[in-house]
Order: structure tokens, then C-alpha cells, then sequence
């Protein structure tokens, strides 16, 4: 076809569609997006890493879901099955398990360095607390996709989990019974469990996640409030394409990792769970759920009229509820910021995650 | 014939608006709630054959739907516990090297009583007692 006729044609398809899908718009919106230009600019990359990995766990998630089978008698020779019999099936899986514990991390990493950078100023409030709701949403997904595999480690993890669920006060007993579909962990445990991971929980994060990246283009991205200078103007990039091309490679070198790390090291399957074994020497949670492990495993039986565990509880629901209020409490009601503060809370809850988790990991 | 303000119309309409979805979230609710499982009481249970355990040693058995610790202490003495760490309900195993029943979830640990000696765990093991008939061994609730 000559290329005359080609551009033609073009043309008349990017004018129809421009009618009916108002494209002009969104080019008009990407022109104008731009991203603050200063010494901390890598860290605005990590939150389009998660995205990016939150995609590779659906995609591979649903590759799994072809030989995966939700039941105690079946969960864990599927899994087997997927990775001795099905090409490439341990491949698969272990990229499925490596990304989503790089997708954790990379969470991690986000939230943190927008507490730093102050991304959570007014009028980021919702942008924040969103933010901390696809966390957790993200931990849920760990938390549940752990049992799948129906092995040891994920048979005590989980039975530890829900009596930790179990011993909030009030609410604690029918949410434990809720989560394990009955009084003990079982294979109605694994099946709700599967439900959860493959159904409710991509659903509730897809909306939220929604709302989270249309608050990041409703407001824009933030510049730390050190940077402003007196003409209140801090160097800026155009999103497309200075920004977007660096993300891609951003996103290309995390496959890289990714790919590597699910080849290298093969996600270990395991022991087939049994309920009347004991619990293995040695046997410790995910790592990011093994600093508020090894604080429960320190711990004495009892804090003042408490069970150690609900003590545990109490102290990891407080600081999680006074970190998810940062905006609130980040501002002085005159406007000025507790810098101070925010940075202290900051540095000394990533010093705990980090020194507990080592300890936790070591001991 | 009574007047209707639209006050009390907005009252009815909402009320049974309110009425109906509370008629949809209802049996949802009891719907995610599950259902006890009926099982037939168990009282005691022939756990073991004595010839199959050696003196300072233990093993995990079940007793219905629970798992058990028994331990055989000595040559004649048994002793049985319910195996669900009172701290986080991890399953316990007997430590032949000390004479205690470890929870390797939290490192807490218990004497040959069921008593905590250290570590997290908040409350002693449920006791069972032990009865030898020949040479089974037999485990029955306390009390």
C-alpha cells in the first residue's frame, strides 16, 4: 500500500475514533502532565513498579489458575503437578511467588518514600490513605495466597494468623470462624481462602487502585515542600515521554530481577500440610510479616491484664491506625508541618520493620 | 382520610427500601457464617500400642478432630496433653534432650505438668488422662 493511501487511512480511523472516544482529550491531558525534576525524582519510579508487578501477578495468577485445585486432598499435588509435569509450570509459579513478594517490597518502599517526601500534604490526604488501604489489600493477598499451596509452613502461618484475628476483643471469635470457615484451619479454610485471593480481593484492590491513580492524576505528583523556590516553581519533566519512556525501563529492569530471581532460585514447594504434626523447628512467616512475629515470639505471656498476643495486637493495630493518620496529625492546625515528628515516626518505624525482621530471620 | 406529608412518605419509602436490602444482606451474612459441624463426642481413644514408643519420647495422635501430645515418660508413666499451643495455636512436639513440649512457633515451652515454663504462651496445656489396658494405650478426657 502506498504510504500516501496508508496515512490516509490512518487518519480517517484516528478521526473516528477521536469522535466517539473523545481522544483529543486525554492527548491534551498527557501534554500537560509533567513530573517534578529534583535529587529524590527516582523514588516517584516504585509506585509504577507495583503497578507493573500487581500486573505480572494477574497475569501469571491466571495461568495458575488453569491446573490449580482449591481442596485439601488436591491443592498440593496440583501444585506439584504444576511444577514437575506442566511446561514451564515451575516457572510460572515462581514467578507468581517472587512478584508478589517484590511487589511487597516495592510497596513498602513507595509508601516510605512518600512519607518522606511529604507526598501526603494537603490535598494528598485520600491520595495517602488509599495508599495504605492497597497495602493492606496487598498483605491480604499475601496472607491468603500463602495457603494455597496447602504445605506446612502455610498451615501453621495461617492457623497463627486467624487465632491472631481470633483475640481482638468482641469481634475477634466470629471474624476467626469467618476466616477459617469453622472452628479450625481446615480445607474449608483453603477454599475460602482461595476465594478470597482470586475474587474478592483483585476485585475490592482493582477499585481501589482505581481511586488511588485517579487521585494521582487529579492532583498531580508532588514535590517535597524543600524544594520550593521563591518564584515557587520546581523543574519539571513532561510524563510523555520523558517520564513514561524512563518507567518503561524502570519496569524492564524489574522483569529483569524478577526473571532472574524466578529462575535462579525456583520457589520451594514444601511439605504437604498434616493437622496432626507437630509445628517443624525453624518455622517462621513470610518475611514481611516477621517483624510483628518475632515482636509476638518476645513477647512475655502476659502485659498487664492482657494476653501477650493481644497486647501484640493492640500495639501493631495502634501504630498501623497512627501511621494511616499521618496527614492528619503531620500538620499543625496553623499549617505549619511536625517535620520532626513525621520523620521520627518514619525512621523509627522503619527501623523496627527492618531490625525485626533481620532478628527474626537470623534467630 | 389522615394526610400524607411528604415527610412521612419519604419515612415509609425509605424504611422500606431499608427493609428489603436488609432482607438481601440477611441471609448473606448468615450465609458467610459457617455452619458447626456435628461431630459424634468422643470420650476415649485407643491412641497407641505400647511397644511402639520408647521411654522419654512422644508423638502427636489424634483424638477426634484434635491432636494430642502423648508422652511416655518412663517405662509405666504416660502422660497426655492437648498439642494446641494455648499462645497461637501451633501444634506442640515433646523435646526428648530437655523433658519439655516445645511450640516451635514462638519458642514457648511447657513442662511434663503442661505448665508453662517460658516463652509466650499464656495459659498450661488441656490435660488428658492416660490409661494402659495390656498394651494399648488409652486416652480419656479429665474431668
Amino acid at each position: 500500500m502506498p504510504v500516501a493511501v496508508f496515512s490516509q487511512r490512518k487518519a480517517r480511523v484516528v478521526a473516528w475514533l477521536d469522535e466517539r472516544l473523545a481522544l483529543d482529550r486525554i492527548r491534551e491531558f498527557l501534554a500537560h502532565k509533567t513530573v517534578p525534576v529534583h535529587s529524590g525524582t527516582i523514588w516517584y519510579y516504585f509506585g509504577g513498579i507495583t503497578l507493573f508487578l500487581f500486573g505480572i501477578q494477574v497475569a501469571t495468577g491466571i495461568l495458575l489458575l488453569l491446573y490449580y485445585r482449591p481442596t485439601a486432598t488436591e491443592a498440593y499435588e496440583s501444585v506439584q503437578f504444576i511444577v514437575t509435569r506442566v511446561e514451564f509450570g515451575w516457572l510460572i509459579r515462581s514467578l507468581h511467588s517472587w512478584s508478589a513478594n517484590l511487589m511487597i517490597l516495592t510497596a513498602f518502599v513507595h509508601m516510605f518514600s512518600v512519607a518522606f517526601l511529604r507526598g501526603w500534604r494537603r490535598p494528598r490526604e485520600v491520595t495517602w490513605l488509599s495508599g495504605i488501604v492497597l497495602l493492606g489489600l496487598t498483605l491480604a493477598f499475601g496472607f491468603s495466597g500463602y495457603l494455597l499451596p496447602w504445605n506446612t509452613t502455610a498451615y501453621f502461618a495461617t492457623k497463627v494468623g486467624t487465632d491472631l484475628a481470633g483475640s481482638i476483643p468482641l469481634i475477634g471469635p466470629p471474624l476467626a470462624r469467618f476466616l477459617r470457615g469453622g472452628d479450625d484451619v481446615t480445607g474449608g479454610t483453603l477454599t475460602r481462602f482461595f476465594g478470597f485471593h482470586v475474587a474478592v480481593l483483585p476485585a475490592v484492590t482493582t477499585a481501589v487502585l482505581a481511586v488511588h491513580l485517579a487521585l494521582v492524576q487529579r492532583f498531580g505528583i508532588s514535590s517535597p515542600p524543600w524544594l520550593k523556590t521563591s518564584e515557587g516553581k520546581v523543574p519539571q519533566m513532561r510524563f510523555v515521554p520523558n517520564f513514561l519512556l524512563r518507567e518503561l525501563m524502570a519496569w524492564y529492569a524489574a522483569l529483569a530481577a524478577l526473571g532472574v530471581l524466578a529462575a535462579l532460585f525456583p520457589w520451594p514447594l514444601g511439605e504437604k500440610a498434616d493437622p496432626f504434626a507437630p509445628a517443624p523447628a525453624g518455622i517462621r512467616p513470610e518475611w514481611y510479616f516477621l517483624a510483628p512475629f518475632y515482636t509476638l515470639k518476645l513477647l512475655p505471656s502476659h502485659v498487664a491484664f492482657l494476653e501477650g498476643e493481644q497486647a501484640g495486637l493492640i500495639g501493631f493495630g495502634l501504630l498501623g491506625l497512627w501511621w494511616a493518620a499521618l496527614p492528619f496529625w503531620g500538620v499543625r492546625p496553623d499549617g505549619r508541618e511536625r517535620t520532626r515528628l513525621v520523620t521520627g515516626t518514619g525512621v523509627l518505624l522503619l527501623a523496627w520493620l527492618s531490625s525485626f525482621t533481620l532478628l527474626g530471620y537470623l534467630k | 382520610m389522615p394526610q400524607v406529608t411528604r415527610r412521612s412518605a419519604n419515612w415509609l419509602l425509605g424504611g422500606g427500601v431499608a427493609g428489603s436490602l436488609a432482607s438481601f444482606v440477611y441471609p448473606v451474612m448468615r450465609f458467610l457464617n459457617p455452619p458447626a459441624t456435628p461431630e459424634a463426642p468422643v470420650n476415649e481413644v485407643v491412641v497407641a500400642n505400647a511397644q511402639q514408643m520408647l521411654p522419654n519420647s512422644g508423638r502427636v495422635v489424634k483424638f477426634g478432630s484434635k491432636p494430642v501430645l502423648l508422652i511416655r515418660v518412663g517405662e509405666a508413666e504416660w502422660r497426655a496433653f492437648g498439642a494446641t499451643c494455648t499462645h497461637l495455636n501451633c501444634t506442640v512436639q515433646y523435646r526428648p534432650e530437655s523433658q519439655q513440649i516445645w511450640c516451635a512457633c514462638h519458642n514457648g515451652f511447657y513442662d511434663l505438668n503442661g505448665r508453662v515454663v517460658s516463652g509466650p504462651p499464656p495459659r498450661p496445656l488441656d490435660e488428658y488422662a492416660v490409661r494402659t489396658r495390656g498394651q494399648e494405650i488409652v486416652i480419656a478426657r479429665k474431668g
